[in-house]
């Protein structure tokens, strides 16, 4: 009986700290949104969050796409050549990265690369009490040093997914009509007969900026909640990525469930 | 710590060619032409069968696309399908044109074929089209055939020489 009670105990207080996080999560997602004038009064501010977030990601993001795409190119060649159909790469390697793999493991890429950066950064303020001599001076610290950060982060991902899927189709159409030897002409006029603008490019960029909101914000979260040792900045940093890479996946799901209209 | 021009140097770099890859995604994978932003009309086609007609199928005419499939529903007053279609607007066609569902391909998708009329006058928004052809279903074609083989008289049947001839 006791080892019962206990035990409900124990799941009890775990699932209310959860509750309680999410709480707070979700209320610091609003105070961000409030405070959100100096970030675009002072664009200083985010533009130098931009460089960090953006601009120091491009050259992964640039390298995978391509790598991705001639894989792709690769894969789908040998699959459609059985059925007579090689032309059809364009298309495969087009669909596969605008609606998924472009917004997604850009994502995932972003997530590792900037989100961990951005919780370090904030957690190491608040480790060395920089967020707190802010306040001492009036500052507001959610204004100064996690709004920018934030909608550096949202403006950043739908680009660097696009980024990541222009360089996987160059791969693909690297791979496919320079190396292999795929007909160039049918390579992108079946592409551009198959992909919609708004189905599938739009819903792709869509899908980017719902991870850019998630991850940074994830991000900036972990790093405002951190424990202020260094033990709590290193958990807080693995944490942003497993909980925003599992974000990514997961709203992947629901939003490609809600945008499947193929009945 | 970088100065203040060339931070934005960088930054307006990054944003500069994450434009220009959304619009090589739009203008050159996408193939977006203007055909959604110019203005446009629908009309309607009944058929006894469209097969395996899709919403936003394409509809074509001698091949080019000019309009998409909008809607499919069922009238159940005549029991026939009812295809609404948009068109662009560029394209008119006289008012006696007909519409067939074709597949392109052997297995492919199937898509609307407008032939063009004679009439003087031409389509409308929200017009019927009057003369129309069903899918072809592919069971309905085997069986077909089918019937007519076996109405034939066989014209083969004595011929038991070529099993002697191997002895």
């Amino acid at each position: 009986m006791q080892r019962i009670t206990e035990l409900l105990q124990g799941l009890g207080s775990r699932v209310t700290g959860w509750i309680w996080r999410l709480g707070f999560a979700a209320r610091f997602f609003w105070l961000t949104l409030r405070h959100s004038g100096t970030a675009f009064r002072r664009f200083y501010l985010t533009i130098r969050e931009i460089y960090f977030a953006g601009v120091l990601s491009l050259v992964i993001i640039l390298v995978s796409g391509l790598f991705v795409g001639m894989v792709l190119g690769l894969q789908g060649y040998d699959t459609l050549v059985r059925y007579g159909s090689s032309e059809a790469l364009g298309v495969l390697v087009a669909l596969s990265l605008t609606k998924e793999l472009g917004p997604v493991v850009a994502g995932l890429l972003f997530a590792s690369r900037a989100g961990s950066a951005i919780t370090a950064e904030i957690g190491l303020m608040k480790a060395t009490e920089q967020l707190a001599a802010m306040e001492m001076m009036a500052v507001d610290p959610i204004a100064r040093v996690v709004a920018p950060r934030f909608w550096a982060g949202v403006v950043s991902m739908p680009l660097l997914a696009a980024l990541f899927s222009a360089m996987g189709i160059f791969g693909g159409y690297l791979v496919g009509v320079r190396f292999i030897g795929v007909d160039e002409g049918s390579f992108w006029s079946q592409m551009q007969a198959a992909v919609d603008f708004q189905e599938d490019i739009l819903s792709g960029i869509f899908k980017s900026v719902v991870f850019g909101i998630a991850i940074t914000w994830i991000a900036v979260f972990e790093g405002y909640d951190a424990p202020p040792t260094a033990e709590g900045v290193s958990r807080a940093t693995t944490r942003t990525v497993v909980t925003s890479s599992l974000a990514v996946l997961a709203l992947d799901f629901v939003m490609t469930a809600l945008m499947f209209r193929g009945i | 710590m970088m100065s203040r021009k060339e931070l934005d140097l960088w930054v307006g770099l990054f944003v500069a060619i994450g434009i220009a890859a959304l619009l090589f995604l739009a203008l050159k994978v996408a193939g977006q032409s203007s055909f959604s932003a110019s203005h446009t009309y629908q009309i309607e086609a009944k058929f006894d069968n469209i097969g395996g007609l899709k919403v936003r199928a394409p509809v074509k005419s001698s091949g080019v696309v000019v309009g998409r499939v909008n809607s499919v529903r069922f009238d159940n007053e005549t029991f026939k399908a009812v295809v609404n279609m948009t068109l662009d607007g560029r394209f008119q066609f006289p008012r006696d044109s007909s519409a067939k569902i074709l597949t392109s391909g052997l297995l492919g998708e199937q898509y609307v074929g407008l032939d063009a009329g004679g009439d003087s006058a031409n389509l409308k928004n929200g017009d019927t089209l009057k003369i129309t052809q069903s899918a072809v279903v592919l069971e309905n074609l085997i069986s077909q055939f089918l019937y007519s083989k076996a109405a034939e008289p066989s014209p083969g049947a004595p011929d038991s020489k070529a099993p002697d001839s191997k002895k």
